[in-house]
């Protein structure tokens, strides 16, 4: 039976993940196959292991969708941590982890459709601009844990910190790029460094 | 001040930054605390969006079709729970074992609205496995369709099936040799999975009736649903 899946929410696609729908999967990875590689490339920097994040990923979705609770966390959230975690698995297994965090990589030729590649790169300088507000520590803590794999004890040993001080900036960091996020504020459109020193 | 360090975890867990030992502490912990549930609910989320802060390069064209070959292959795999007589012995007392566990904790630990819930979903899931074995046949009639396996596993999908008050329930039969089985209880729907809890060979015939609440042993209605299986062997 075809279903057209245009008109459904993220939700309801994995609603019917959830009835073993193989199309809605096929649909899943569609709406966000392109964002789980690109971030399981950003942690890991290996094609084929950032391939096999993405796999498990969506399979770990295959297997877990009838657990799926809307009410908990929305659809992409949920997707996109399973693939992130297999990321950070792999990269710790493999020992792949630099400090030396490439800030992005160059401007690639995406060969997405034109709508998409739009819409990735407005996402993409919406939170980009958030990153940026944030306080220099707060932001790489952020970034080290996220992009980089590292736990709250490794980055604390790398930075020299103790433990809680690590654990602080992640969590004043992560709560205040979400206020950010959630209101850019009027400076929204410019581009304001933060200073570095006040 | 124990409890204040762990709510800050929150943060580190939602980013995927703590150790697997610190990650189990912190899930026990999360189990009973509703202040860290929902203050990850929004942490998550945020984490998440730095996924979308990276570049997004298009992924190798095979990737989509190796993960959706591969779910498929998992999903045929999966030893259905109900048919019993497909299954060999070993395999069963394995599957009763873990299914009791299961079902122990399960009604202990949650509300009825999920068990129904979830039984509703599992009784898909097990008529979606039927569905999906090879050489499976589907027998169309005015109300729905019956799917019957090679193995004799069967299952029913009915439309537009109205919803009874309390005291009565529908109820599957299965018929060989002119003496019906029952094969499972169910509600009404738009649409309705059955999985039939008796083997439908060649020549059996499925039925449905509206019983009272509980069931019966023997139909004591006029079956409003008579499904005869195909008599080709395949």
């Amino acid at each position: 039976m075809p279903h057209s899946f245009a008109h459904l929410s993220d939700e309801a696609v994995v609603a019917l993940v959830a009835r073993s729908d193989q199309s809605a999967l096929a649909e899943l990875y569609d709406r966000f196959g392109r964002v789980a590689y690109g971030v399981a490339l950003r942690v890991l920097r290996d094609e084929k292991l950032a391939e096999d994040a993405v796999q498990e990923g969506f399979l770990t979705a295959w297997r877990n969708a009838d657990r799926f609770m809307p009410e908990r966390a929305k659809a992409s959230t949920w997707l996109l941590t399973f693939v992130h975690r297999r990321a950070v698995d792999l990269v710790r297994r493999e020992n792949r982890r630099r400090v030396d965090l490439l800030p992005d990589r160059a401007e690639q030729p995406a060969s997405g459709s034109a709508e998409e590649d739009a819409w990735l790169r407005f996402e993409r300088e919406r939170v980009q601009t958030a990153l940026k507000q944030l306080p220099d520590q707060q932001r790489e803590a952020l970034e080290l844990a996220y992009y980089g794999g590292f736990s709250q004890s490794e980055l604390a040993e790398r930075l020299g910190q103790p433990v809680g001080t690590i654990k602080s900036r992640m969590f004043t960091g992560l709560a205040r790029l979400r206020e950010l996020l959630a209101d850019p504020g009027p400076g929204e459109t410019a581009w304001k460094p933060t200073p570095s020193t006040s | 001040m124990e409890a204040d360090t762990i709510h800050q975890l929150t943060a580190a867990y939602a980013l995927d930054a703590l150790d697997a030992e610190e990650a189990r502490e912190y899930e026990a912990h999360l189990s009973h605390c509703e202040r860290c549930r929902e203050d990850l609910v929004e942490l998550s989320e945020t984490a998440t969006a730095l996924a979308y802060a990276t570049e997004a390069p298009v992924p190798p064209a095979d990737l989509r079709a190796r993960i959706l070959q591969r779910a498929q292959s998992e999903r045929a795999n999966i030893v259905p729970l109900r048919p019993r007589w497909a299954i060999p012995v070993a395999a069963v007392a394995a599957v009763a074992a873990c299914a009791a566990i299961g079902l122990a904790i399960w009604s202990t630990s949650l509300s009825g609205k999920l068990d129904r819930r979830e039984a509703a979903l599992s009784a898909q899931e097990r008529v979606a496995e039927i569905i999906a074995q090879p050489g499976a046949r589907n027998i169309s009639f005015s109300r729905g369709t019956l799917v019957v396996a090679p193995t004799g596993e069967a299952a029913l999908v009915l439309r537009n099936l109205a919803k009874l008050d309390r005291r009565y329930t529908y109820e599957a039969w299965v018929a060989r040799g002119g003496v019906p089985q029952a094969a499972g209880l169910f509600q009404g729907g738009d649409a309705v999975s059955v999985p039939l809890e008796q083997p439908v060979r060649a020549g059996a015939v499925v039925m449905v009736t509206r019983e009272k609440a509980g069931g019966t042993g023997a139909p004591t209605q006029h079956p409003f649903v008579t499904v005869k299986s195909s008599t080709q062997t395949q």
